[in-house]
């Protein structure tokens, strides 16, 4: 319980960071942290596939593709810094403080219904659901990457108006 | 064999990209305009095909499970429609060849998205492709790439993962009471009255999610800046069928032949519905933008459609599935004007454009057309839906509602005509600077529309009865 605790605190923290930091890069990072807490809490919840898939795409592979993109724009300048840093902390000053008072409001005053979750059927293979009957999704993913793709000729191959 | 019609334009999609020469974007644009007519003719004739019922060699591949009734025919039809407009507008509009091919891909990708919705049998796989349309219109509207139109992009993207967060959650929770995830397991768990808490909180997200796609006050906020910002070709498709699809159709088909609710959600739907048809008749009052004007417009049809959905009297669905049909068919045509002044003018502002008199003989008559059917004007197609729905709802006692509907018509009406006046009809001293011709493509778009909304507002008798589209097979 205490662990699960931290975990979720840690969470919060590196999402406020992620979205407070002003370097592009610094923000990849805290996403990236963001997923592997989030892979351990899943490993936790005993879902050790998604754990893993949480861990190796959301934290790896896409961190890298957003490392990349980042590394083709400029780098501010230290003035523009500054003064960015200044306008972000002032916009989002009272986010800590609004996510702490709405949770102590939330735990002091939410009466969850009493009910029992029913259990999720139990799934021997992913894997198996996947490849044998989820044929339709699989289309799917691959019309999507068909449409990144073109959103990625269309973004960068392009001139820009 | 429904199959094809995702699979079709897939394989399309596919050959169009082979590395070869040949395969420019006129070629690209001949084959998908003749897909999209086999289409539409599919609805009719598709009972007549010999090897409907039997499974092919392709069938046993691929193991899609869908479902084709009268609902999901009106719907392809409709889409094969818009998409097919909007290709011809793009056509007209778009510059470079580069782009045009690669908006045709793209429409191909939102066609494929929109047919698998419209089809499946699953909400997983539902949601699996309302994404898909997502995805590819996301591209298509930054398609032009000025600042503008990213900006309205980024909005309908955030909103829109915002709905998909809703919808996803809804959806493990679907999963957890139900045990599956396919139509008719989650209507026998709604029937079954197991888990009745926890489903009815899971529809609760997913009407959240949906609300948003569908662009409904108090959700609509990204709605008027991506319909006017985006190019005029996926302004057509966007405003025509995008968001009817992937918002309205979707609440449509649960909340008719999936869940079994009670009657609260009914009254929330209802409520939601009737302040978006007053606030954005209200809000449409305001604006100085053609393209605008017709945003606000929309999300005030969109009203009608989902009060009638919460009423849920099978005359009541009847009035929705033919308020959608005529509302994706008039606002394309509204659309497809606003891209000829846009093209002619290279502007939709009204204090631009205005005192047009006669010089547009062929938008000013479609214009009108499109403008008295959206305000339910008789013998428009547009009159008998919304009289339908407002019949459905006095039927079911909700009077107030019923009212509320006749007088946002008026209003919807006033809105129009003072635009009409400021467009066409004002004597203006200033004369417009003309930036060049009119596609022969936009003006077919302009008369076949306008034809359609005059031919189903004279025959619709006839097409209630007809075994086309078996309206009345969906009311029982």
């Amino acid at each position: 319980m205490a662990l699960d605790l931290i975990l979720l605190f840690a969470l919060l923290l590196s999402v406020i960071w992620t979205v407070m930091t002003v370097r592009l890069v610094h923000s990849v990072v805290g996403l990236a942290l963001t997923s592997a807490i989030l892979a351990v809490i899943i490993y936790r919840l005993n879902s050790p596939l998604a754990a893993v898939f949480e861990l190796s795409v959301c934290s790896g592979l896409i961190s890298v593709i957003f490392i990349t993109t980042v590394s083709f724009t400029q780098r501010i300048s230290k003035d523009r810094f500054l003064i960015r840093r200044r306008e972000r902390l002032l916009r989002f000053l009272y986010l800590p403080f609004i996510i702490i008072v709405v949770g102590l409001l939330l735990v002091k005053y939410l009466k969850i219904p009493q009910f029992s979750l029913p259990l999720a059927a139990g799934v021997t293979n992913v894997r198996l659901v996947l490849w044998h009957m989820r044929h339709l999704d699989l289309l799917g993913q691959v019309i999507i990457l068909i449409a990144g793709v073109f959103g990625v000729v269309i973004f960068f191959k392009e001139p820009n108006k | 064999m429904v199959t094809l019609c995702i699979l079709v334009p897939f394989i399309l999609l596919l050959i169009l990209n082979l590395p070869f020469k040949f395969l420019n974007a006129q070629v690209a644009f001949w084959l998908s305009a003749a897909l999209f007519l086999i289409q539409v003719l599919f609805v009719f004739i598709h009972s007549w095909l010999p090897w409907s019922n039997y499974p092919v060699a392709l069938g046993q591949f691929f193991k899609f499970k869908l479902a084709l009734d009268p609902l999901a025919l009106i719907m392809l039809f409709t889409i094969g429609i818009v998409v097919f407009v909007s290709l011809l507008v793009a056509k007209g509009t778009i510059t470079t060849e580069k782009r045009k091919f690669n908006f045709i891909n793209l429409l191909l990708v939102s066609l494929i998205g929109m047919n698998a919705t419209v089809l499946v049998a699953d909400i997983f796989s539902l949601y699996v492709f309302v994404e898909i349309t997502a995805v590819a219109v996301f591209v298509l509207m930054a398609i032009e790439k000025n600042r503008f139109a990213i900006e309205g992009t980024f909005k309908y993207l955030v909103l829109s993962m915002i709905a998909s967060i809703f919808i996803l959650t809804s959806l493990a929770f679907f999963i957890l009471a139900c045990g599956e995830i396919s139509f008719a397991g989650i209507h026998n768990a709604f029937l079954a009255n197991s888990n009745i808490i926890l489903l009815n909180f899971a529809v609760g997200l997913f009407l959240c999610g949906l609300f948003i796609k569908c662009g409904v006050v108090p959700f609509h906020g990204w709605v008027p800046d991506a319909y006017s910002e985006a190019q005029s070709a996926v302004s057509v498709l966007l405003a025509g069928i995008v968001t009817k699809i992937t918002g309205v159709y979707v609440l449509m088909r649960l909340f008719t032949s999936v869940f079994v609710l009670k009657e609260t959600f009914g009254n929330v739907i209802m409520l939601i519905g009737v302040i978006s048809i007053v606030f954005a008749a209200l809000a449409a009052f305001k604006q100085n933008n053609i393209k605008r004007m017709l945003s606000y417009s929309s999300i005030s049809q969109v009203g009608y459609i989902i009060l009638a959905i919460g009423c849920g009297t099978p005359l009541a669905i009847l009035g929705a599935i033919l308020h959608f049909f005529n509302h994706a068919i008039s606002k394309s045509l509204l659309f497809v004007n606003a891209a000829v002044l846009e093209k002619k003018f290279e502007s939709t502002d009204m204090s631009i454009i205005t005192g047009l008199g006669n010089q547009l003989p062929v938008t000013n008559t479609t214009w009108l057309v499109g403008l008295l059917s959206t305000a339910g004007i008789p013998p428009l197609s547009g009159f008998w839906s919304k009289l339908i729905i407002i019949i459905a709802l006095f039927n079911a006692q909700r009077f107030a509602y019923g009212g509320i509907a006749l007088l946002a018509s008026v209003l919807t009406l006033a809105y129009f005509l003072f635009m009409e006046r400021n467009v066409f009809f004002i004597k203006t001293e200033a004369a417009q600077e003309d930036k060049g011709g009119i596609p022969f493509s936009l003006k077919f778009c302009e008369v076949l529309l306008a034809a359609i909304i005059i031919g189903v507002g004279l025959g619709l008798p006839f097409i209630l009865n007809s075994k086309i589209l078996q309206l009345k097979g969906f009311l029982h």
